[in-house]
């Protein structure tokens, strides 16, 4: 008995030691981001005293913070976007049947599936290809498309959880499908929603690879501009920026579950 | 009959939408990507006839050829590494109750809503000479100077399991939560000692959570041409930027392609191998899994 109890104990210690140390890994870069942001220090070797400066150098650098001014917009839009047409496309695969249907459902599984640098070069060749200029419009068309997936998943998961008989029932009262797609589907599905929209906004502001390829020269935004200043060389600008980003998406995260929590009690 | 309008304009439209928005930005692009890597380089026009098979000829070319494996060996070296932190850490979790487990999960994937690039950059601070681990080991007396960690193909795959352990995990985890715990208690009824009851229920009932983990990190870390961009050293070069370099450098969009061709391929390969673990699972009476 006091044999497994302490092997037990020893099990325990080792469960949380490796947690602890898988914890640490992902942590450890982000803890010197938010501290580096404050360090008087610009190579943050050693603490040299609290400092808001990087924030200022961060607020003065005009290409920057046009750059993220870009990315915020470009994500807003393309998060907007691919949540109103996944949607739609949940949608269509759910309810309709049409032709090349199943072709529909492989192809937004192959955009799920594809590593980002296929979809960026089968992007940049189709811009190309159909003369849309490098830029605003090619970053968010790009932007759009490598979301859907992630929203159609989202949404059609709870479409497949709805009641069918509520539908039966609009369709017996004489409501039109975008009348039900309107009044019912969508009050249903806005936590869904919701949460495609949130998926879609990060996994926008997070790319790196498919921007690089279909970033125009008239229209820079942030991954670009820092892999720019952080391939030269230390830039405590960026520390400041990663933690603006950083408090950022956790405010949203923050306002989000308590707006599904709010919705959805159970 | 208005209504009847209605119904027919917004199902068309929705069905049209779907159809058009797939075919132009997805099929039709993956189709010219296909086709480019059987053209002829043309500075002029990117592409041009006539037809050829020279691309591939080049890809297989001896100057390739080796960067090309070392690509494959940091992209594999970053799965089993992933692989062997994501599988006892999801099952850890897997076991925790409710609550903790939550939270934890919710903890992982914090980092991931800061850019991927800003925190492999904070990973250049960390592995750089005078970083936090080398302050770290210097002063503890572990070694004398400095090490060089940063620049180096340790420092890309370190990078890499960084930014894809969550990939790994996730599936991971939807297998651990399938798992019938009542099959492990009839293997410790049988006798079936921890390592049997792992090796012969655990292991098999997982496996489509281990390939598609795999696939999902595997897949990715051949493109992620940032990561050895700034940690690796010249010669830590990743699929990746081979790519890039073809494509927005050296403007060799047939040759970019054919290595492009040959990652669809391998992803084609590899949906395989987890189409065929499912049905294996299937059969030995676990539960149907759709992780991907």
């Amino acid at each position: 008995m006091t044999r497994t109890s302490k092997s037990r104990t020893f099990s325990g210690v080792f469960k949380w030691l490796f947690i602890g140390l898988v914890f640490l890994y992902l942590y450890l870069p982000m803890v010197i981001l938010v501290t580096n942001s404050f360090n008087k220090s610009k190579y943050g070797h050693k603490w040299s005293g609290f400092s808001w400066k990087w924030y200022e150098k961060l607020w003065e650098n005009d290409s920057m913070m046009q750059a993220f001014g870009h990315s915020l917009l470009i994500a807003g839009l393309a998060a907007t976007a691919a949540t109103l047409i996944g949607t739609l496309m949940a949608l269509a695969i759910h309810r309709y049947k049409f032709p090349l249907k199943n072709t529909a459902s492989s192809m937004l599984f192959v955009l799920m599936m594809s590593p980002d640098i296929v979809l960026a070069i089968t992007f940049l060749i189709i811009f190309i290809a159909l003369g849309i200029q490098l830029g605003f419009w090619s970053l968010l068309i790009a932007h759009i498309t490598f979301c859907l997936p992630f929203v159609v998943i989202t949404v059609y998961a709870q479409m497949k959880n709805m009641d069918p008989n509520v539908l039966e029932a609009a369709k017996d009262l004489g409501a039109s499908e975008s009348q039900m797609f309107r009044i019912i589907i969508l009050p249903i599905l806005a936590p869904a929603v919701l949460a495609g929209w949130l998926l879609s906004f990060t996994l926008s502001l997070d790319d790196v690879i498919i921007s690089s390829f279909v970033t125009g020269p008239g229209f820079e935004i942030l991954p670009i501009r820092v892999f720019s200043m952080v391939k030269v060389g230390v830039s405590p600008e960026v520390n400041a920026l990663a933690t603006i980003l950083l408090v950022m998406s956790l405010t949203l995260i923050a306002v989000t579950t308590y707006l599904i929590k709010r919705q959805n009690p159970q | 009959m208005n209504a009847l309008l209605a119904h027919i304009n917004f199902r068309k439209l929705v069905i049209t939408l779907t159809i058009s928005w797939l075919g132009i930005f997805v099929l039709m692009p993956h189709l010219m990507v296909v086709g480019t890597s059987f053209l002829t380089h043309d500075s002029d026009h990117f592409a041009s006839l006539p037809l050829t098979l020279e691309n591939y000829r080049q890809v297989l070319d001896a100057t390739y050829a080796g960067v090309f494996w070392n690509s494959l060996v940091l992209s594999g070296i970053t799965t089993v590494i992933a692989l062997l932190i994501g599988y006892p850490f999801a099952y850890l979790l897997s076991r925790m109750g409710r609550v903790s487990r939550t939270v934890l999960l919710f903890m992982m994937v914090i980092p991931f809503w800061t850019n991927s690039l800003i925190r492999i950059y904070a990973i250049k601070m960390l592995l750089g000479k005078k970083g936090l681990f080398n302050t770290v080991l210097v002063s503890t007396g572990i070694v004398d100077k400095p090490l060089q960690l940063l620049y180096t193909d340790f420092a890309v795959i370190f990078g890499l399991v960084y930014i894809l352990l969550p990939f790994m995990v996730l599936p991971l985890m939807a297998s651990f939560d399938k798992l019938d715990q009542s099959l492990i208690e009839a293997g410790r009824d049988l006798g079936a000692n921890a390592f049997h009851r792992f090796s012969q229920i655990i292991l098999p009932l997982t496996m489509p959570g281990i390939v598609a983990g795999c696939l999902i990190v595997f897949l990715p870390a051949m493109g992620m041409f940032y990561v050895a961009d700034l940690l690796g050293g010249a010669k830590s070069l990743l699929l990746g930027n081979i790519i890039k370099n073809q494509f927005l450098v050296a403007r060799d969009w047939p040759f970019g392609s054919a290595f492009s061709v040959f990652l669809i391929v391998l992803m084609g390969a590899l949906l395989w191998v987890y189409y065929k673990a499912n049905q294996y699972v299937q059969k030995k009476g676990g539960m149907d899994d759709q992780n991907l």
